[in-house]
């Protein structure tokens, strides 16, 4: 019962379908792209899905009684479960079907959580879902870097510096947070290798974002996606700029696009460009001064965290995804 | 007397020496469940040590489950049971208390999960030994709730359990409580039935129009807000309330089927006569009953009345059994710091339900075997002599006594 659905790549934005499982009903903010990536992943899954979602704007703002948006089968999850939830639901149609008391078929089941709900309280239980070779699921991590329904709070996930609600450039103290957390995923994907597909993903780059979940569900086992999603209310922008701060984030090397099929890294779209070093990475003052959140930032901030976005790509061992280096001259025993 | 059909006759069983923790284990393979999920904490942990020998050696085929924390463990058998799974899972004490929100909203989504609580004390300090807070945080949220006291009365529950939690005029989900060491971990003979009276007893668990499928496209749980949430905690203490005849429907035909006869909701010993009735649940019946049968010999009447079931909470029974009495102590294993009576959760129920009974009947209230402590001989007598002296003067006695403990520790 390891059987998935086949579901091809998607060649074009023109030959992705044309059904919505994600329709109206819902009341997220105008130029969210979470909900572009909900969209996009119920889009790419189709109709035999179960989808799980934990609490955040992607449920708050979506799910509201008499006007659900979603057509497929959809239940709330805790915060912190988008791992269990997903290994919950896997598990019980295999045993339904394993024995006999439910018609057999692939059903994908998918579970999505914000940056707050996975990458800070929820780590635990997707690392866990992800030990279990048996059950075919997606967790699908949409990161609008903060935890955005309570009112923008700041994450683990946050990018360095943004002003959020817990994080207030004062006249005495800016507080400031200090984390660089921004590759769950490739955390996820060094220490369970038994997950065949983990990816990074944006809705700016449809088509990928439709591709990798479509591989995900294919290749079975728990599988496991973070998406980056400009949050026009969290970051403060014009709403019609979403796509394009989409873009300007991986143009930037700010967010680093590939995928980890069987242990073999590819990069993708942009992200492969600057890797193999056919494009120069955009300045990210491009990127920070679009956005509200960065506006206290002075020259040196602003120099600071691009010699971060530098040293994710000149210093680390794999550009972008691990910053571990390998050193096989000395032995220290 | 009713003539057994050929249909009903008795389909022999098994008899075996086992565990409270094995008894239920046992049911779980009888009642062929589909996902249990299991993270370790004394005591209750035993049980899913015997559950997943059980599947290892195939006579139970279900997915076997180790979390990585209880929140998970409570949250995975939810899921599995919104897609149509029958589960099990359990917890103890400070574990049972780390999936506290899992288990809040298995209720709230009215998923008839059920679970074993070995009960055991909330360390720190650190206590293996069996309280039962842990099982009473839930006690407002919408659980089924019982005590067992036996290791057969364990496996029996645990079938009535998912009968009565997978009806679906009920659809709750069910805590069995069973005193951590007491009875998780000490052996009695257990007559284990046969599989096939098993399936005419427990029907398949169908969820209905409410399955997670893609054949049943819905959205469970959105945001309700105040505009729809009193209409839906109404409906669970509906299905609260319905519970109670669904569980007596139940037993009646546990009874039948299995050729018993167990009453549903309360066991009453010597009480018919007790001036002086002992109330209390779980394992503390044994050494209470010890303590009614030696004072019966010595000519008081005193008696003990046992709660098997404390949600839905057994009202009639509880004013039928103590309404004649002349006083009622009622043995807390737990405490409610700065309750009305600075007592435990037990007393203050069984007071509250003897309210209206005229005249009203006078209640003590024991705090006994804390953190697993022993309920001794000398204990159970002291606790008929406090009593006693309520049913001398009358009154109410609201002081609390606590039982066996050192004095000037304060
Ligand atoms: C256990 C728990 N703690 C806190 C909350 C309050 N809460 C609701 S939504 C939310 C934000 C979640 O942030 P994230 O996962 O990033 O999703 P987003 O809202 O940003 O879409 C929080 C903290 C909760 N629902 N549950
Ligand atoms: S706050 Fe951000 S994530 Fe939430 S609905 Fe609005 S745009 Fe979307
Ligand atoms: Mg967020």
């Amino acid at each position: 019962m390891t059987t998935t659905q086949k579901l091809p790549a998607i060649r074009g934005v023109h030959n992705a379908p044309l059904e919505e499982f994600y329709t109206s009903g819902h009341r997220t903010c105008q130029g969210c792209e979470s909900a572009l990536v909900m969209k996009l992943m119920i889009k790419a899954a189709g109709p035999r899905t179960v989808v799980l979602g934990s609490t955040g704007c992607m449920y708050v703002a979506n799910t509201t009684y008499y006007s659900t948006p979603w057509v497929v089968p959809w239940m709330h999850t805790q915060l912190g479960s988008s791992g269990s939830a997903a290994t919950g639901a896997a598990a019980g149609l295999k045993a339904l079907m394993k024995k006999g008391k439910m018609k057999e078929e692939p059903i994908n089941v998918i579970s999505f959580c914000g940056d707050g709900g996975g990458a800070d309280m929820g780590l635990s239980a997707i690392s866990a879902s992800l030990t279990h070779p048996e059950y075919n699921h997606l967790v699908l991590m949409y990161d609008n870097e903060s935890y955005a329904n309570t009112d923008i709070q700041v994450s683990g996930s946050s990018p360095w510096g943004a002003h959020t609600s817990f994080s207030p450039p004062g006249k005495a103290r800016r507080i400031m947070h200090d984390r660089w957390k921004k590759n769950t995923a490739a955390m996820l994907a060094h220490g369970h290798p038994k997950s065949r597909y983990i990816a990074t993903g944006c809705a700016s780059y449809a088509v990928d974002l439709l591709n990798k979940v479509r591989r995900a569900l294919t290749l079975g086992g728990p599988t496991f996606i973070h998406s980056f999603d400009p949050c026009p209310k969290g970051w403060d922008y014009d709403p019609r700029y979403s796509h394009e701060l989409g873009m300007l984030a991986v143009e930037t090397g700010l967010w680093v696009q590939w995928e980890i099929e069987d242990g073999v890294l590819r990069y993708s779209g942009p992200s492969r460009m600057i890797a193999i070093g056919r494009r120069k990475r955009k300045p990210i003052v491009e990127y920070l001064k679009r956005q509200g959140r960065f506006a206290h930032f002075t020259e040196e901030d602003i120099a600071y965290f691009q010699s971060q976005v530098d040293e994710i790509w000149e210093k680390w061992g794999t550009p972008g995804v691990s910053s571990v280096k390998l050193d096989l001259k000395g032995d220290r025993a | 007397m009713t003539t057994r059909t050929a249909e009903e006759a008795p389909v022999a069983g098994r008899e075996e020496l086992i565990s409270g923790s094995e008894a239920i284990a046992q049911a779980c393979a009888l009642a062929d469940i589909d996902v249990v999920t299991a993270y370790p904490i004394r005591p209750y942990d035993t049980v899913m040590q015997f559950l997943s020998r059980l599947i290892a050696d195939g006579a139970l085929k279900c997915e076997f489950i180790v979390a990585e924390s209880e929140h998970s463990q409570f949250e995975i058998v939810k899921h599995a049971s919104a897609v149509g799974a029958r589960t099990f899972v359990g917890s103890s004490g400070v574990g049972w208390f780390y999936a506290l929100e899992a288990i809040a909203v298995t209720a709230g989504l009215r998923l008839p999960v059920v679970a074993l609580v070995g009960n055991r004390a909330l360390d720190d300090p650190g206590a293996f030994g069996c309280e039962h807070n842990d099982a009473l945080a839930v006690r407002d949220l919408g659980w089924l709730m019982n005590w067992v006291s036996t290791g057969q009365e364990a496996l029996d529950t645990a079938l009535i359990a998912w009968r009565v939690a997978e009806d679906p005029r009920v659809f709750l989900p069910c805590a069995i409580s069973a005193d951590g060491a007491f009875l998780t971990h000490s052996q009695q003979i257990v007559r284990v039935p046969d599989k096939r009276l098993v399936d005419r007893f427990l029907p398949p668990y169908n969820r209905g129009d409410l399955q997670l499928h893609p054949d049943n496209p819905i959205t469970i749980a959105p945001q309700v807000n105040e505009d729809w949430l009193m209409e839906m905690r109404k409906q669970t203490d509906a299905a609260m309330r319905r519970s109670r005849d669904v569980i007596i429907e139940a037993y009646l035909d546990f009874n039948r089927i299995f050729h018993r006869d167990l009453t549903p909701f309360t066991e009453e010993y010597m009480t018919e006569d007790a001036e002086v009735i002992l109330v209390g649940v779980g394992t503390l019946a044994l050494p209470i009953k010890v303590a009614v049968r030696r004072l019966r010999e010595q000519g008081q009447k005193v008696g003990f009345l046992r709660l098997k079931w404390f949600r839905p909470f057994p009202m009639p029974e509880v004013q039928k059994a103590l309404s004649k009495a002349k006083a009622v102590g009622v043995i807390d294993r737990d405490y409610s710091f700065g309750s009305p009576m600075h007592g435990g959760v037990l007393a203050h129920e069984v007071r509250s339900a003897l309210y209206d009974v005229e005249p009203r009947v006078p209640v003590v209230n024991f705090v006994a075997g804390l953190g697993g402590r022993e309920i001794t001989q000398p204990f159970a007598r002291e606790m008929f002599a406090i009593t006693q002296q309520a049913a001398q003067s009358g009154a109410s006695d609201t002081q609390t006594h606590w039982i066996g403990v050192r004095e000037n520790q304060e």
